[in-house]
């Protein structure tokens, strides 16, 4: 193929991501601006395209910002919000304390060993997503696993089930992956002369690994902190099924608006939120993940 | 000449693999426990993967969920191809940024804002909510992770291989077909392998495109699991794990063979 007509391949992808990821969000952001009504479609008003322009007209007369001045008329929204950011950034920074010395050691392990344990790091993330999570609900309930492990050294028990910490745990499990592979992208490139050099001109390891190693995997530590971010932020099954009742999180706010209230104006001016907050973040990733493609 | 790894190095490596594989490994090894607790060993047992398979509307979901993995993947793996065809080889194409930035968006992307946003979609083009309208959101969902693989392994392989068969006289086309996708087999297997798991395992957007009839299997472990643990879930986890497992080390050893590093 020559360079200058694949471009051409991009037209079908390109439709697809326009029909089915761009257009959509128009029509988040149009219901956000309707109100509920007891119908099917549970809103209104309705844009009928065969009434022609005065049917426009009074489509656009009907929309209105009465959805988000109720957003911010309920505490529930904002401390949902809140803690939605709360625990997606305490969540991040857990990661890439875990993710950083493992990503760290697996470049250090010769190759062979490296090639297998990247492979290792990436299975879990083929297995079920939702398995991990409830692999998790046996470990941490009061009669579970955790439990029954601490009552052998006389330990415990503890409470763990149901509250932020659980969430925190598994967000931590389930996105690990996310983190140590962009690390270890970045760590495995590095130049080793690089920290000879350092060594060579007196540096102890410790501070070489500080002075070199670390100021040039931040790139990855960016990539790998901000892929995990975004996605945390709007988690619905980690915080539905280790959170309990008292994790709010805005991923869950919008599954209860829209499967339990049937409120699907209040479920997209929530949505709208959620991803108006994110657009800095992912511009930030695609930055990143431009400069690593480059 | 690189450092080994020190006792620390070690110690963390075998750490985070313990973290990461230690609930999978309980999970497995309670599906094969006869005693419905988890904290107690009854001896060994099956009756779990034989309550499994009495299980018709879990039979019906497992086979909706294959359907859609398998249709929805190749619909990715299709679209990915020529999204890493015009990103590697596009060069400077207008849009060659957009698209790539319209491709890791989906990949962050929340799944529920991802899920309502499609949702809405099929209810304003009027379409009934089921086997199809999943089928074409996993598609979405999935088409960012087939673009990366199979781009990841376009980047590296050499064009001039290609040229020198159009400079003989073959169609780009039939060069493409005959010389690089054979090449990229292997990342274009791997890719639709990912696709095909991501699909099995997603619950939320499902949840919102999906209709009666059309209950996928996450959806249904999903209604379990909010009542409690129940060995059932834990023989179909044991088999989905298996299934993935093997599929993943095969493709694994095949491009083992086929390039070797």
């Amino acid at each position: 193929m020559k360079r200058s007509r694949s471009g051409l391949a991009a037209i079908l992808p390109f439709l697809w991501l326009a029909v089915f990821f761009a257009f959509p969000f128009l029509l988040v952001g149009k219901l956000s601006l309707s109100h509920t009504v007891l119908a099917i479609p549970p809103y209104a008003p309705q844009l009928h395209l065969s009434q022609g322009l005065p049917g426009f007209r009074t489509f656009l007369a009907g929309l209105s910002g009465e959805t988000y001045a109720r957003l911010t008329q309920d505490r529930l929204y904002l401390d949902a919000y809140l803690s939605s950011l709360r625990i997606a950034g305490l969540a991040a920074g857990l990661l890439l304390l875990i993710g950083y010395p493992i990503a760290y050691g697996i470049a250090r392990c010769p190759p062979k060993a490296r090639q297998a344990l990247v492979m290792a790091v990436i299975l879990p993330f083929w297995t079920s997503f939702l398995i991990r999570i409830y692999a998790w609900i046996a470990i941490l309930k009061p009669a579970g696993v955790l439990n029954a492990a601490l009552g052998l050294v006389g330990l415990g028990p503890v409470e763990i089930l149901n509250t932020e910490t659980a969430v925190l745990i598994g967000l931590v499990y389930a996105y690990l992956p996310f983190m140590v592979l962009p690390l270890y992208a970045v760590l495995d490139r590095e130049d080793e002369s690089l920290i000879e050099a350092a060594q060579d001109l007196g540096a102890t390891p410790l501070s070489a690994f500080w002075r070199v190693t670390f100021p040039l995997s931040l790139p990855g530590a960016a990539a790998g902190a901000l892929l995990c971010f975004i996605p945390m932020a709007g988690e619905f099954v980690i915080p539905d099924l280790l959170g309990g009742s008292e994790t709010l999180m805005l991923g869950r706010v919008i599954w209860t608006e829209f499967f339990a209230n049937r409120d699907w104006p209040a479920a997209s001016a929530v949505a709208i939120v959620l991803l108006a907050t994110l657009v800095v973040p992912i511009v930030l990733f695609e930055r990143e993940q431009a400069k690593v493609l480059s | 000449m690189r450092r080994g790894p020190s006792t620390f190095n070690i110690a963390s490596v075998v750490l985070g693999m313990a973290f990461l594989y230690a609930p999978i490994v309980i999970l497995v090894v309670y599906s094969f426990n006869a005693s419905r607790l988890v904290t107690v060993w009854g001896g060994f047992s099956t009756r779990w993967y034989a309550a499994l398979f009495q299980d018709q509307q879990m039979l019906d979901a497992i086979w909706v969920t294959a359907r859609v993995g398998v249709l929805s993947a190749t619909l990715a793996t299709l679209l990915g191809v020529l999204a890493a065809v015009a990103l590697v080889r596009g060069g400077g194409f207008r849009g060659r940024t957009i698209l790539a930035g319209g491709i890791y968006a989906t990949l962050v992307m929340p799944e529920v804002i991802l899920g309502l946003s499609l949702l809405l979609l099929f209810v304003a083009a009027g379409l009934p909510r089921g086997f199809w309208t999943v089928t074409l959101s996993h598609a979405t969902l999935t088409l960012a992770y087939t673009t990366m693989v199979i781009q990841a392994r376009l980047g590296s392989f050499d064009i001039s291989l290609e040229e020198a068969a159009q400079d003989l006289g073959c169609p780009p086309w039939k060069a493409f077909a005959l010389i690089t996708l054979p090449v990229i087999a292997p990342a274009v297997a791997a890719a639709w392998m990912l696709a095909f798991t991501l699909s099995l395992d997603d619950l939320v957007i499902a949840s919102f495109t999906s209709g009666p009839g059309a209950t996928t299997l996450p959806m249904r472990l999903y209604s379990q699991v909010r009542l409690g643990v129940d060995p059932k879930i834990n023989a179909v986890s044991t088999l989905l794990i298996g299934v993935v497992a093997t599929g993943v080390i095969a493709v694994y050893l095949l491009r083992q063979r086929r390039a070797p590093a």
